[in-house]
Formats: C-alpha cells, sequence, structure tokens
C-alpha cells in the first residue's frame, strides 16, 4: 500500500514524547498508519476545484454521525410521539434547533457534495481502468445514501415523511409474484405505522450508518491502493523520481493536500453555516412545508413531491406509463437508472480518461446528460401539469401532458448516454487529443 | 514432538472437510436468520387490529365526502347526486377498464356505478390509489381550471396525477393500472358496514 518505499520508522523526536512513540509503534503500527495514509501517499500536483469534494463528504459524513447522535437523546421513535418529540428538539431542548437543522442541512449538503465529487469523476474519467472498483465501491455509497436519506425522512413523521414513505415502499409492492407481501415486510403493518417508524429508525441509526462507514474504509483503501487520479488522467506512478522512489508529478497527501483541504472545508462551512442560520428549509427544497404538519394516514398532501435528490429518478418513475395492468416498468427504469451508474467503467472504451483530451462526441452526451439529469430534477419536484398540455391535434401526442412528454425524452437521453458509451467513445470524432506523459497545471 | 510435515497434509480430505465444514455453518446462517426475517413481518397485534368499521349515512350531504379509516387505510363515502350517477355513462371513451374488468370489487359492484344500490347514490370504495397507496383528492367540480375542460368530476391523485372517475374508474394512460379498489361493504337502512371478511366479497 502506498508509494513510500521506506520502511515505517518512527521520526527522531527528542525526549518523552519520542520515547513514547517508539513504545507505541512497537505495539501498534501508528507511524506506519500515519505514513501509508498521508505523508507517504503521493498524489498528483494538479488538482483543482473539482477534488475539494471527496473530503467534504468525508466531514459531512462525521458531521451526520455527531449530530446524528445528539438529536437521538431526545428523539422518539414512535408514532405517536415522534413528530412532537421533533418540535421539543426544536423549541425546548437548548440548542436543539442548531443540532436538528444541521442535521438537515447536511442531509442535503452530502448529496451536493457526492453529485460534484460524481461529476468529477465522470469529467476526468475517474472511475477507469485500474479504478472501476473504487468507483463501484463508490456507486455503493451513493446507494447507501439513499437509502440512510429514505428512512431518515420517515422520523419526523410529517405529512412528506408519511406519504413519501408510503410511495416509495409500494414502489417494492410493484415487483411481480413477490411485490405485496415484500411492501408488508417492509412497513411490518399493512399501512406505514408505528412498525414501520420503528424499524426505520433502526436502519437509520445503526444499520445503514454501519455499512456506510465500512464502505467509505473500503473506497479509501482501493483509493490508496491505485491512487488518485487527476484533472489530466495521468498514471503519476508511471514516472518515479529514480533517487526517492516516489512519482515525480505527486506531492505527499500531507501536509500539501490537507492544507488545500481545509481551505475548502471553511468555505464550505461559510455556506453551510448561512444555510442553517438563515435558510434551513430552503424554500420549502431541504425541508418541504408538508412536513411541518403531523402526518396523517388519511389524507395525502395536495402537492406531494420527494426531496430534491430524488427528484431526477422520481420523474422518471412518473414518465413511465404502466403497461399489462402493472406500474412496474417505471419502477424498473427508476432502479436501473441507478445501477446502470456501476457499469460506467466498462462501458467507456475511449483512449483518453480526462475530458481534456477527449473528442466532442464524449463532451456533448455529457452535457446531454447532466442537463437532462438537471431537467429531470426540476420536473420531479412540480406538477406534471406545469407546463400544460400540448394541442390535442397532435399525432400520438396530442392532449398529453407537456412535462411528462419531456420527461420521456430525458430519461431516454439519460440512459442513451450509458447504452450508447461503448459507440461513441470507441472512435470519436474528429479525434482524441494525445494525453500528455506528465501533469500539466 | 514432531513437527507438521507439509508431505501428511491430504489436499482432497482437507478439501472435503473445508467446504462440509463450510456447508454446515452456512445451513445453521441461514437458519439462524430465519427468525429475524420473521420479526419483520406483521406481528400478532398488528394482525388482530382489523376489526368491521361501522358508519351512520343519514348524516351525509348529497355530493359530500367522508372519510372513515378501515384496517388504517382510507375508505371513503360519497352521497353522490343524480347528476354525477348519470355522468358516469358518458365517461366510458376515457377510462382505461370501464367494465371493472381487472380490478377487486365485490360482485355487486361491476357495473359503471359500482355500487350496492341500483341508484348508484351511495360510492364505497377504499380510498388509495392503485399506483403507489397515495389517497387521491375528491374533485367534484366539472372543468376546473387545473385539470381541464373536460374534466368530469372524480379522484386525482397529487402524488402522480392518476385520474379517476367519480366511481373510481381510472382513465387510459394513467400511471395507475386499475380501477380504485372497493372493499367489501353492506348497507341495512342507515347504517354501512365496512368488513373486507363479508361473504359475497
Amino acid at each position: 500500500m502506498g508509494h513510500s518505499p521506506k520502511p515505517a520508522i518512527a521520526p527522531p523526536i527528542p525526549g518523552l514524547a519520542g520515547q513514547a512513540i517508539v513504545w507505541l509503534d512497537k505495539r501498534f503500527p501508528l507511524v506506519r498508519l500515519w505514513q501509508e495514509q498521508l505523508t507517504g501517499y503521493y498524489a498528483p500536483k494538479n488538482f483543482n476545484f473539482w477534488y475539494y469534494f471527496g473530503s467534504l463528504a468525508m466531514l459531512v459524513l462525521v458531521m451526520q454521525i455527531v449530530t446524528g447522535i445528539f438529536l437521538t437523546m431526545n428523539y422518539k421513535p414512535d408514532a405517536k410521539l415522534a413528530f412532537a418529540s421533533v418540535e421539543y428538539i426544536m423549541r425546548d431542548v437548548p440548542g436543539g434547533w442548531f443540532i436538528r437543522y444541521l442535521h438537515s442541512t447536511g442531509a442535503s449538503m452530502f448529496f451536493i457534495v457526492v453529485y460534484l465529487h460524481m461529476f468529477r469523476g465522470l469529467i476526468y474519467g475517474s472511475y477507469r481502468k485500474p479504478r472501476e472498483l473504487l468507483w463501484v465501491f463508490g456507486c455503493m455509497i451513493y446507494l447507501c445514501l439513499m437509502a440512510e436519506a429514505f428512512f431518515g425522512y420517515l422520523l419526523p413523521w410529517g405529512q412528506m415523511s408519511y406519504w413519501g414513505a408510503q410511495v416509495i415502499i409500494n414502489l417494492f409492492a410493484a415487483i411481480p409474484f413477490i411485490g405485496p407481501d415484500l411492501a408488508i415486510w417492509i412497513r411490518g403493518d399493512y399501512n406505514v405505522g408505528d412498525a414501520t417508524l420503528n424499524r426505520f429508525f433502526a436502519f437509520h441509526v445503526i444499520a445503514i450508518p454501519l455499512v456506510l462507514l465500512g464502505l467509505v474504509a473500503a473506497h479509501l483503501m482501493a483509493l490508496r491502493e491505485v491512487g488518485s487520479n487527476n484533472p489530466d488522467g495521468v498514471e503519476i506512478k508511471e514516472n518515479l523520481d529514480p533517487k526517492t522512489g516516489t512519482p515525480k508529478d505527486g506531492i505527499p497527501f500531507h501536509p500539501y493536500y490537507t492544507i488545500k483541504d481545509i481551505v475548502g472545508v471553511f468555505v464550505f462551512l461559510g455556506v453551510f453555516t448561512v444555510i442553517v442560520f438563515f435558510m434551513p428549509e430552503m424554500g420549502g427544497y431541504f425541508l418541504e412545508y408538508a412536513n411541518f404538519v403531523q402526518a396523517d394516514p388519511l389524507k395525502t398532501p395536495e402537492h406531494i413531491a420527494p426531496v430534491w435528490y430524488f427528484t431526477p429518478f422520481y420523474a422518471m418513475l412518473r414518465a413511465v406509463p404502466s403497461y399489462f395492468g402493472t406500474q412496474f416498468w417505471g419502477v424498473a427504469v427508476m432502479g436501473l437508472a441507478t445501477l446502470i451508474l456501476f457499469a460506467l467503467p466498462w462501458l467507456d472504451k475511449g483512449k483518453a480518461k480526462s475530458i481534456r483530451y477527449r473528442g466532442p462526441r464524449f463532451r456533448n452526451f455529457l452535457i446531454a446528460f447532466v442537463v437532462s439529469f438537471l431537467i429531470l430534477g426540476y420536473l420531479g419536484v412540480v406538477p406534471t401539469t406545469v407546463w400544460g398540455q400540448l394541442p390535442k391535434g397532435l399525432p400520438l401526442v396530442g392532449g398529453m401532458d407537456t412535462a411528462t412528454l419531456v420527461a420521456r425524452i430525458l430519461t431516454a437521453v439519460y440512459f442513451a448516454f450509458f447504452i450508447l458509451m461503448p459507440w461513441y467513445t470507441k472512435k470519436d470524432i474528429p479525434q482524441e487529443l494525445p494525453e500528455p506523459e506528465r501533469v500539466t497545471y | 514432538m514432531t513437527a507438521i510435515v507439509q508431505d501428511d497434509v491430504d489436499p482432497k480430505k482437507r478439501r472435503f472437510l473445508i467446504l462440509s465444514t463450510a456447508a454446515v455453518g452456512g445451513v445453521t446462517g441461514a437458519a439462524a436468520a430465519v427468525p429475524f426475517v420473521a420479526s419483520m413481518f406483521p406481528s400478532v397485534r398488528a394482525l388482530a387490529a382489523g376489526a368491521p368499521v361501522e358508519f351512520d349515512l343519514s348524516k351525509v350531504e348529497p355530493g359530500q365526502l367522508v372519510t372513515v379509516e378501515y384496517r388504517g387505510a382510507p375508505h371513503w363515502i360519497i352521497r353522490r347526486t343524480p347528476e354525477m350517477v348519470a355522468q358516469l355513462a358518458k365517461n366510458e371513451a376515457l377510462l382505461a377498464d370501464p367494465d371493472s374488468k381487472e380490478s377487486a370489487q365485490p360482485e355487486f359492484a361491476k357495473g359503471p356505478n359500482r355500487s350496492s344500490d341500483k341508484s348508484g347514490e351511495w360510492f364505497v370504495v377504499k380510498g388509495v390509489c392503485t399506483h403507489l397507496g397515495c389517497s387521491p383528492t375528491f374533485r367534484k367540480e366539472i372543468g376546473p381550471e387545473d385539470l381541464g375542460k373536460d374534466w368530469p368530476g372524480g379522484f386525482f391523485c397529487p402524488c402522480h396525477q392518476s385520474k379517476f372517475d367519480m366511481s373510481g374508474r381510472v382513465w387510459k394512460g394513467m400511471p395507475a393500472p386499475k380501477n380504485l379498489e372497493i372493499t367489501a361493504y353492506k348497507i341495512e337502512g342507515t347504517k354501512l358496514t365496512i368488513d373486507a371478511d363479508l361473504k359475497g366479497a
């Protein structure tokens, strides 16, 4: 692991501290860990803005765990008490509002940071050989995050919590044959109720976080093994300094990138705290207004939409009509839209990794993909009637909701980005530029 | 005291032992998982909470919808006006399954009225969308601005915009695949009983 060929030796620190480190290092690989993970881990020296988001995701993870622990001290996972206990945290617990807003804002910021982190991977080809597993672990983390966010959103027991959970659990009921029983098994009752809330609490506070932490560890171990990619897509390990045996284009992660990341942390926390203090609901996008009303199993709110980070997939679900008397197709499309990310490393047949050296076909497809993802995200928060209906006279689509048709087309674009990738990356026109041997900056 | 000598190892035997140990361990592990999986199914208490619901119909005004809870799900009692009932037959061109062949309902509720009384005045239905389980909104007005001029009155699901007519029959091309489900019920005088275990359901 790591790039350092040097054996782990405790640095010569004089005095008692030095002796303590020597004593410790004979019994626990403290110095070795430090060197392998930080000072001896060489990262490319041409990292740019896009390389902040990995460490920021770690920061948010830690914040979510810490604020989550303190929330559980006052929260009650009981259908009769949950809503009131959240209001109790907001009003009566000293600092409770702050801890809860950190947690609720953290959830949305987690997805912002992770989406930017994934976009970085897309533009610089960070999923390409030899980083396939690094990408796969990342996709698993993304799925875990979605599960964690979904389970957590039920806990305040507001109207959106309740009906959101109702819809998502019923997605599973659409699976042929086992679906209805599976949905009952997930809920523990015939409708979303106390049993559901109690188990979602268990998943949210212990089961998923444990899996998440394990996956993050695997993600980091895989990263240390293959090393970071960079905006030029150059493999820095292939160009070592003969004297030191370290990459010519690399610098030790610590202190160089730790210092850089701290700058990012400060900017990020600046934005984060402005949101927490001045707009924690973010106009109904981070905390939906309907969720300030206690869950009512007899009445669905007038307009229901998931939290923004799920809306691209939700728009796809809504766009697919039911065929053969089942709505399974929409569910399948939504599931495939997340699972197809896993296949990315094997779909990309291009020579160059980074967008800097790739041809226009890949760039255009990537732009189309990002634009369709963003518009689908918008369509997922508004009713399908938002753009009115198409004129009656049109063939095939006459009288259809315009937004539904747009969502169908964009869903096709989303999948085309992946399914056509082997073709449009194999021979880009006019051609890909040659990759440099050394990084540029 | 003899040292372990590599030559003494019987690879076949070792492989057999490894596989058989793994198999026995795997079966034991799977068996141990059964109670954990089972614990997530509805408890005896949840199963027992399903008694029939009774409701007095005399207080319902014409055109009014009343929601009652039965087995945790909203059930609607609607007293349809003669105009609402007359509209039902005109809706057929819009509907995916006007005769309710695919949907779940008691035998008596198959016609366009989907009602147990001949006049079609009382419409009792489980208020749960057959798409993903939201509870649709009662939109009895004709041709409101947001739903368009053609809207004949009925139910509109706020989750995924499925449309149903005043008999809970789904329109063509909606996310919802089937008409709204009707739980078995009976009306005796002004007493309504909703009970899924009623005979003839």
